[in-house]
C-alpha cells in the first residue's frame, strides 16, 4: 500500500528527514513515534505530496507520487495536526466542497458526505459555521474530510491533539476499526495510543527511523521486559542473592533494593530454569524467607521511549544508534529483547 | 481537461463562497462605490455635473489607478496569506488538485469580484448616454483598461500574499509596489524625473509603468501592446505565486 523509500527532507542546514523508509500493507496501522523535531510531520508531508523530498520515493497504491501526484493523493486521506478549516464556511457545506474536489457527484457525494458526519459523529453541527465549533469538533471535521472519500490510505498527524478524555476514546475506537480495512500512519507522542491502536511502531529521533517494529518489539528492548521482581524479608537478607544464584545459575540476578531486613531482587531468564516458580517457593519456605511482593514487568513504553530519545539517559541500555545497526545488520540474530 | 475545469469550478466556487458568506465582498463592493460616486461627482474632485460635456474620462476614469491601489490588495490579500496563517494550504494542496489548477482558481474569484465591482458602476453609462452624446467605445475601452489594470494588481497581490502569512504586511507590500507602479509613469512624477534622470532610462521607467498603458485606454485606444503589457504582468503574477507556493 505505501512504499517511502529513503526520504530526504533538508531545510537549509537543518536536516529535518535523513534517510527514512516505511513500508505499509492493508490493515497495518503504524504509529510514528519521536520527540518533537524528530522529523514525523516533515516525513508525514512527503508521504501526503505536499511537500517535495530532496531524494527518495514514495508509491501509494503502486502509484509513484512524484510521477502521478494526483493520482496518488486520490488514494489518500491526511488529517494534518493543526486541522485546518476554512473557518468560514458551514460543516456540509466544507464536507461537500471537500467531497466535489475529491471528484464525488450527485448521489455518491451525499452518500460520502453523510456516512463521514455519521461516523464522526457531526450530525449536531452540519449547519454550523466552522468557527463557531469547539476544539474537538473542529477536529472531527478535519477528520471527516481526511475519510470522507473512504482512501485506502490514511496519515494523521497527531489525531487525539487537544480532544478530551471521551473524544480520545471516540477517535481511537473510529482509528483503530478503520485499520482493519485500510493502512494508516498515526503521529504521535502519546504513548498510550501506540497500545490503543497501532499494530506496528516507528520511532524517530534526529530525522531517521531508530526502531520499526511491532509494540511488543518496542516493549522488548527495556531490560525490565518479562523480569521478574521479588521483595523478600528476611533476617540477613544479604545472604539471599548468594543462595538464589547458587540454586537457580542459568538465571540472571540483579539486585534492586537491599535494606536491613529486605532484599528486592530483579530476576531475568528465570523461564531457563526448570520448574523455577516451584523450586523457587520451596527455597522461600525452606530458608524461611517471606515474599511481600512479587511481579512480572512487561516494560514500559515511555522509559523505553526516553531512554532511546535519549541515548545519554541510562548507560546501561542500548543506545538507540546501535539497535538501528542490529535491526540493519543481517549478520545479527536474535531479538531486540537480547541486545 | 473535465476533471481540469471541475476542480477549478470547485476551487473558485469556494473562494467566492468565502468572499461572500463573511462581509468582505459587502463592505468592498458598498465602499468602493460610495468612494467611487463621492470622486466622480464631488464638487472639488470629479465636478461631473459641472464639466459641461458627457464624459466619463476626466470625472470618473482617472480616479481608477488611485483606488484600485488601495482595494485591490484589500481583495488580494487573503489569497494566500490566509491559506498560509490557516494551514489550510497543506490541506488544499494534499487533495487531487494542482498548485496552478489552485492559483488560477483563487485568482479568477478575485477578478471575478472585481469584475463585479465595475459592472455595479455601469449604470453611469446610462446617465452620461442620457445627458448627453459621449463616446461609448472610448467609455467601453477605458472600462477594458480599467479592468486589466486590476486584474494586474490583483496578480501582483498574489504575488505579497503568497510571500507572507501576515495579512497587513501583504496588504502594505502590495500597496507600495502598485503605487511605485502608478508614479513611475505618472506625468507629473516624470516631470520633475526628467530633470535627473537620463532620457532612456526615464522612457524605460514609463514602459514599465501600469499608467501610460491605462491612460491609452482610457483616451480609448485599444492597441495590442498595452493589452500584452497587462497579460504579462498578470501572467508573470501567477508564475511566481506558483513558484512561491511551491518551494514554501
Amino acid at each position: 500500500m505505501l512504499k517511502a523509500r529513503h526520504l530526504v527532507k533538508e531545510f537549509g542546514t537543518i536536516k529535518a528527514v535523513m534517510g527514512v523508509s516505511l513500508d505499509l500493507e492493508k490493515g497495518d496501522v503504524l504509529g510514528l513515534l519521536g520527540p518533537n523535531g524528530a522529523g514525523k510531520s516533515t516525513t508525514m508531508k512527503m508521504i501526503t505530496g505536499y511537500l517535495e523530498a530532496d531524494s527518495g520515493e514514495v508509491e501509494i497504491n503502486g502509484i509513484n507520487i512524484e510521477e502521478d501526484p494526483i493520482g496518488a493523493k486520490r488514494n489518500l486521506g491526511y488529517l494534518p495536526e493543526t486541522a485546518p478549516l476554512y473557518d468560514e464556511m458551514r460543516v456540509i457545506d466544507f464536507l461537500n466542497f471537500i467531497a466535489e474536489v475529491r471528484g464525488l457527484k450527485g448521489h455518491q457525494k451525499r452518500k460520502h458526505v453523510n456516512r463521514a458526519i455519521e461516523m464522526c459523529f457531526l450530525n449536531q453541527v452540519t449547519r454550523q459555521s466552522i468557527y463557531t465549533l469547539s476544539k474537538g469538533y473542529r477536529h472531527r471535521t478535519c477528520f471527516a474530510q481526511a475519510i470522507l472519500h473512504d482512501p485506502a490510505m490514511l496519515i494523521l498527524d497527531e489525531p487525539t491533539d487537544g480532544l478530551d478524555p471521551n473524544q480520545k476514546h471516540e477517535m481511537r475506537n473510529m482509528i483503530k476499526e478503520m485499520g482493519r480495512e485500510k493502512a494508516i500512519i498515526v503521529s504521535t507522542h502519546i504513548l498510550e495510543e501506540v497500545d490503543a491502536v497501532c499494530s506496528r511502531v516507528a520511532l524517530m529521533n534526529y530525522g531517521q527511523v531508530i526502531f520499526n517494529g511491532t509494540p511488543e518489539d518496542l516493549r522488548a528492548v527495556s531490560p525490565d521486559h518479562k523480569a521478574l521482581f521479588v521483595q523478600l524479608t528476611a533476617q540477613n537478607p544479604h545472604e539471599i542473592l548468594l543462595s538464589l544464584k547458587e540454586n537457580f545459575p542459568k538465571a540472571k540476578f540483579l539486585v534492586d533494593e537491599l535494606e536491613s531486613n529486605y532484599i528486592r531482587v530483579k530476576v531475568h531468564h528465570h523461564k531457563k530454569e526448570l520448574n523455577f516458580n516451584d523450586r523457587f517457593f520451596s527455597l522461600c519456605k525452606d530458608k524461611q524467607w517471606r515474599i511481600d511482593n512479587l511481579e512480572t514487568k512487561e516494560g514500559r513504553l515511555d522509559e523505553v521511549f526516553r531512554t532511546l530519545t535519549m541515548p545519554n539517559s541510562r548507560t546501561d541500555w542500548p543506545t538507540a544508534s546501535l539497535i538501528w545497526n542490529k535491526r540493519n545488520d543481517p549478520t545479527v540474530t536474535g531479538d531486540l529483547g537480547k541486545l | 481537461m473535465t476533471t481540469w475545469l471541475h476542480n477549478f469550478k470547485c476551487l473558485a466556487k469556494r473562494e467566492l463562497y468565502s468572499y461572500f458568506c463573511s462581509p468582505i465582498a459587502y463592505i468592498f463592493l458598498v465602499m468602493f462605490l460610495i468612494i467611487i460616486g463621492i470622486f466622480t461627482f464631488g464638487d472639488s474632485l470629479g465636478n461631473f455635473y459641472k464639466l459641461g460635456y458627457a464624459d466619463l474620462e476626466l470625472p470618473f476614469f482617472t480616479w481608477h489607478p488611485w483606488l484600485f491601489m488601495i482595494f485591490v490588495p484589500a481583495i488580494g490579500m487573503r489569497l494566500w496569506s490566509e491559506e498560509l496563517s490557516k494551514g489550510t494550504l497543506e490541506l488544499l494542496l494534499t487533495m487531487p488538485i494542482n498548485i496552478k489548477q489552485a492559483v488560477l482558481a483563487k485568482y479568477f474569484a478575485g477578478a471575478f469580484m472585481l469584475f463585479l465591482v465595475l459592472f455595479f458602476t455601469t449604470p453611469l453609462i446610462w446617465t452620461v448616454n442620457f445627458l448627453g452624446e459621449p463616446d461609448n467605445g472610448k467609455i467601453l475601452s477605458a472600462y477594458l483598461g480599467s479592468f486589466l489594470m486590476a486584474a494586474a494588481f490583483l496578480s501582483i497581490s498574489s504575488v505579497c500574499s503568497a510571500l507572507t502569512e501576515n495579512q497587513v504586511s501583504s496588504f502594505i507590500l502590495t500597496l507600495v509596489i502598485c503605487l511605485l507602479m502608478i508614479l513611475s509613469g505618472f506625468p507629473p512624477i516624470l516631470h520633475i524625473l526628467r530633470e535627473y534622470v537620463p532620457i532612456q532610462l526615464l522612457n524605460l521607467i514609463e514602459q514599465v509603468s501600469i499608467y501610460p498603458h491605462y491612460a491609452n485606454f482610457q483616451k480609448g485606444i485599444v492597441s495590442l501592446y498595452d493589452c500584452f503589457y497587462f497579460l504579462a504582468v498578470i501572467i508573470w503574477g501567477l508564475l511566481t505565486t506558483q513558484h512561491i507556493l511551491r518551494k514554501k
